[in-house]
């Protein structure tokens, strides 16, 4: 056991705790963020995703101790109490079916725009290839993407516009 | 047992963010009428809903059955105007919560966003069985209408009592009675019964029949049926303030993993527990028979434990199974464990004698997995002798009852609070994790939960058995399909209940056997076509090893349905292609051929349906396979149709098949879906998309392999599914009313939660043909299956 020190969706914790532990189950069990899901613990489903400095990263293979960045989770995404807009898109494209792995799509989705804000349906489909779901809602999601793409790239150019103006 | 004297304030907090309305404890609360009974909850939030014992229960003992026959248990009326609806479902996914308001808050003349649903917990939701079988409207959303009917006529004599006016010269809207002609005279349902109870008895011999004296509305004045309201759970399932079943947390709460036996059939001969006596966090070793688990203090301690522990197992003297490489041939040479009992129509054996043209063709299915996102779980409380699981469990109800017997304990003192878990398909039918976590709660003394590894869900969950078919049809001169001869095994012997305690797993693993395994089943071919001669016959097969096995079958999502259809609907396009008709055609004359139709006009709509699915392709007609074309990608589209109960689906699947690679991409897809009253077409159409996209996946990718001693199938790429990359550029699903009397308002609301998935796999292998000329006669079409095929075709 030792001190660890994560920063979380903008709070830092320190926690005296096993570093090898893996991530998932420090943010789960000992800091209540229980949007990241554990699905199969080998890093091949996607359900447990968070982004640390921008990428997606699979926290059920992630030992605590080899995190060096801050930690966005599921719970993080909403600024000052508004969803961000992919998760506004999943609501109006009603993606989710039973949702458990809608965690790993949303925070995937979310570091493939992040990088890439206005992909081709290529580029979605290669970018959440590796992010699964059982209920097969797929082509929601895809859509959602497309949807949330064309909402950020909206109020970029209107900000733009504003700091022009 | 104590009684608490007001409700913990955390968990109030959970109940009004989850019901987002006044919940039924406070209503109790405002009502006087609080006699809560709680285990030890602590301070917890994930508690569902209240759990009082309420004047609508009946019987004793600290969970008794609410009463289904008395209004309260259904509907509570709160002061601020709103409802909540108590019903006896759970929600995989589907919708079927929003559905309830929707058709409820109609009955009841309420504002659908002032209702709230609670479903599938034990204690306070009636037994309506939890979820399965597509029953959930077709079934279940009667009682549900009805009492909500019964409670607006309860409240329109309460009204006219308020009011001094005839109930004939009162109005009802949105929750507020006011008097014709008179608007300013008015009472709400708050005002008359906030916060109070009905006191009203309703009758009916079961559940099912449960009914008060009002009869339901005429569907013509139903006004949120038929609209597509959101889902009211997607927001907190996008947000992540949803709590699942995965994130129960209790104070004392300690982690267990199973050790699963190593070889299939195993016997546990020794645990040397000083092999992780010393690990952190360390509890307990428990064992009994076969069944092995550790418990530790924290989640990653027993993960390692589980892995660390050393036991030994002796195999088995006599392999336990055929490899998957062998199975078929295996079934078609084991003696059926069912006698054949065919279903004869005319007399084929003579129609295939005087056929003009004679052909039969033999399909394969594998054992495909439920493979639910997220492997097995629950939570046990076991404080103050009773027991509480935390569950998400579709039956929820027959879990309760199955360990109440496992455990040997009264079933008045257990209880299972449902929440949302991962969609499993039928998976939670027979709950091993529920099980497992109040076994382990009751030896350890302290709450557990449980989880099972991926490997453990993959190898070890119920498998939907594996096919062998064999068809042979006869055409006569005309291209007319006189005679068919339709033959399935399934490897389906001693196929699992519903959470029954003595073959649920952790159950066998103790060495738990019934004097007879449950016989299983196979299936025919679910279609309406006039063919004059046919013979069906289904029959099961057992595997060497009945028991304790990893290839254990439990009803998979529409069970057996697409395995049936895979054949039946693969066939009828070999038949179209042998009579060089169009395939599409060729299904319509067979459907049109006879004038016999059931009480459900399934024959009528089944043509409806299969018309709109080719008008909404925009089908081309012409017998197939289409002329290949040169490149290497090749396109061909097939058609395939069933019903199920009285839903039908017609479906149309486009491919794009590469020849170099052998990759099938299902590029585009139709349905159209008869299932009667549409109550909330959007989800519906989600439903049906998902659906379709499930067999998809048991089309091009799933399949639980094994060798002779184990599954070999343990993660996503052993027991791949469809991923993003398959997902089809376009989906058109419509809705169809096919019903033959345009003088009827609608036929009743049928089940839509299977149907789509099962003429599926035969839509796609038609589309392959129809691409390429080469028919996959064999369940999954990955890659190299097509590739090879495609080669020794020469295409």
């Amino acid at each position: 056991m030792s001190n660890l020190t994560l920063k979380v969706n903008g709070r830092i914790h320190t926690l005296d705790i096993d570093p090898s532990t893996p991530l998932l189950y420090i943010l789960r069990n000992d800091l209540g963020l229980q949007g990241p899901r554990f699905g199969c613990g080998l890093g091949q489903c996607g359900a447990c995703t968070v982004i640390i400095n921008g990428a997606a990263i699979r926290s059920c293979i992630t030992a605590a101790s080899t995190v060096k960045g801050e930690i966005t989770t599921l719970e993080g995404l909403a600024h000052e109490g508004r969803l961000h807009p992919l998760q506004q898109a999943w609501i109006d494209e009603q993606v989710p079916q039973c949702g458990f792995c809608q965690n790993g799509q949303i925070m995937t989705a979310k570091a493939l725009l992040d990088k890439n804000p206005n992909p081709t349906d290529a580029q979605i489909r290669e970018g959440m290839s590796r992010t699964l779901c059982r209920c097969m809602t797929y082509y929601r999601i895809q859509a959602a993407i497309r949807r949330g793409a064309k909402v950020i790239a909206d109020a970029r150019a209107a900000s733009e516009k504003e700091v022009v103006a | 047992m104590k009684a608490m004297a007001s409700i913990p304030q955390q968990v109030e907090e959970v109940l009004q963010q989850r019901a987002a309305a006044p919940s039924r404890r406070n209503f109790l609360k405002s009502a006087g009428m609080l006699a809560v009974t709680f285990s030890a909850l602590g301070t917890d939030p994930v508690i569902p809903a209240a759990s009082a014992q309420t004047a609508a229960a009946s019987g004793a003992g600290p969970y008794p059955d609410p009463d289904f026959l008395q209004l309260d248990s259904w509907i509570v009326i709160h002061e601020d105007n709103t409802a909540t609806f108590y019903v006896g479902k759970t929600d995989c996914g589907q919708g079927t919560g929003t559905a309830f308001r929707q058709m409820m808050s109609d009955e009841l003349d309420i504002a659908y966003d002032k209702t709230t649903c609670i479903m599938g917990s034990t204690d306070i939701t009636v037994d309506q069985g939890g979820s399965g079988g597509s029953t959930a409207i077709e079934r279940d959303g009667w009682p549900m209408r009805r009492v909500a009917a019964e409670a607006r006529r309860v409240l329109l004599e309460m009204g006219s009592a308020r009011l001094g006016r005839p109930v004939d010269q009162l109005a009802v809207s949105a929750g507020v009675i006011t008097v014709k002609g008179d608007p300013s005279r008015s009472v709400t349902y708050g005002q008359l019964i906030g916060g109070k109870r009905f006191h009203v008895a309703l009758t009916g011999n079961n559940i099912n029949a449960t009914t008060g004296v009002a009869a339901v509305k005429p569907v013509q004045e139903l006004k949120m049926v038929g609209q597509s309201p959101q889902r009211y759970d997607i927001p907190a399932k996008v947000d992540g303030s949803l709590k699942w079943a995965v994130d129960v947390k209790l104070p004392g709460m300690v982690h267990a993993r199973n050790v699963k036996p190593p070889f299939a059939g195993a016997r546990l001969t020794g645990i040397d527990e000083s092999s992780v006596r010393s690990m952190p966090g360390f509890i307990k070793v428990v064992s009994k028979g076969n069944y092995v688990a550790v418990v530790c203090e924290r989640e990653e301690q027993a993960i390692q434990a589980s892995r660390q522990l050393n036991a030994s197992w002796e195999k088995p003297a006599t392999a336990p199974f055929p490899s998957s490489e062998d199975l078929f041939q295996y079934m078609r040479g084991a003696t059926p464990t069912s006698t054949p009992n065919p279903r004869v129509v005319g007399n084929p054996d003579a129609a295939f004698a005087s056929a003009a043209k004679v052909i039969e063709a033999e399909y394969e299915v594998p054992f495909q997995g439920h493979t639910a996102i997220g492997p097995a779980h629950a939570t046990a409380d076991p404080s103050n002798g009773l027991m509480t699981i935390y569950s998400n469990d579709m039956k929820s109800y027959g879990m309760r009852t199955g360990i109440a017997t496992f455990l040997g304990m009264p079933r008045e003192k257990v209880r299972v609070v449902w929440m949302e878990g991962p969609q499993g398909f039928g998976r939670t039918a027979a709950d091993d994790a529920g099980c497992e976590a109040a076994y382990l709660a009751r030896e350890i003394g302290r709450p557990v939960r449980i989880q099972w590894m991926r490997n453990e869900e993959t190898a070890w969950d119920t498998k939907a058995p594996a096919f062998t078919v064999q068809v042979r049809g006869g055409l006569d001169a005309g291209g007319n399909l006189v005679a068919l001869d339709y033959h399935a095994l399934a490897a389906d012997h001693n196929h699992l209940g519903y959470n029954e305690p003595d073959t649920v797993l952790i159950a066998q693993l103790m060495g738990s056997r019934r004097a007879k395994p449950a016989a299983g089943s196979a299936a025919t071919p679910s279609e309406m076509y006039a063919i004059p001669h046919r013979r069906m016959t289904a029959q099961v097969v057992s595997l060497p090893l009945v028991w304790e096995t990893p290839l254990r079958t439990g009803n998979l999502r529409d069970p057996n349905g697409p395995q049936s259809t895979f054949a039946s609907e693969s066939f009828i396009d070999e038949l179209a292609s042998a009579a060089k008709v169009d395939p599409l055609e060729f299904r319509m004359k067979l459907l049109t051929a006879s004038t016999i139709d059931d009480t459900g006009f399934k024959r009528a709509r089944s043509i409806a349906a299969v018309k709109a699915a080719a008008e909404a392709y925009g089908w081309d007609a012409r017998p197939s396979p289409k002329r290949s074309g040169a490149g290497n990608i090749l396109t061909g589209r097939g058609v395939s149709y069933a019903f199920r109960g009285q839903t039908i689906a017609a479906q149309i699947a486009e491919v794009e098949v590469n020849r170099r690679t052998g990759r099938v991409w299902v590029k585009r897809l139709v349905c159209a879906h008869d299932c009667g009253l549409v109550i909330n077409p959007e989800a519906l159409r989600h439903t049906i998309e998902c659906a379709m996209l499930h067999s998809v996946s048991r089309a091009l990718h799933e399949e639980v392999q094994f060798d002779t001693e184990k599954v070999t199938s343990l993660d996503w790429n052993s027991h791949p599914t469809l991923t993003h990359a398959d997902a089809p550029a376009r989906i058109d699903v419509v809705l169809v009313n096919g019903d033959p009397s345009p003088n009827r308002p609608d036929l009743p609301p049928y089940g839509a939660g299977e149907t789509a998935c099962k003429p599926m796999l035969a839509a796609v292998a038609n589309a392959i043909y129809d691409a390429t000329g080469v028919r996959i006669r064999r369940v999954p079409f990955r890659d190299a299956r097509v590739l090879a095929a495609l080669k020794a075709a020469r295409v």
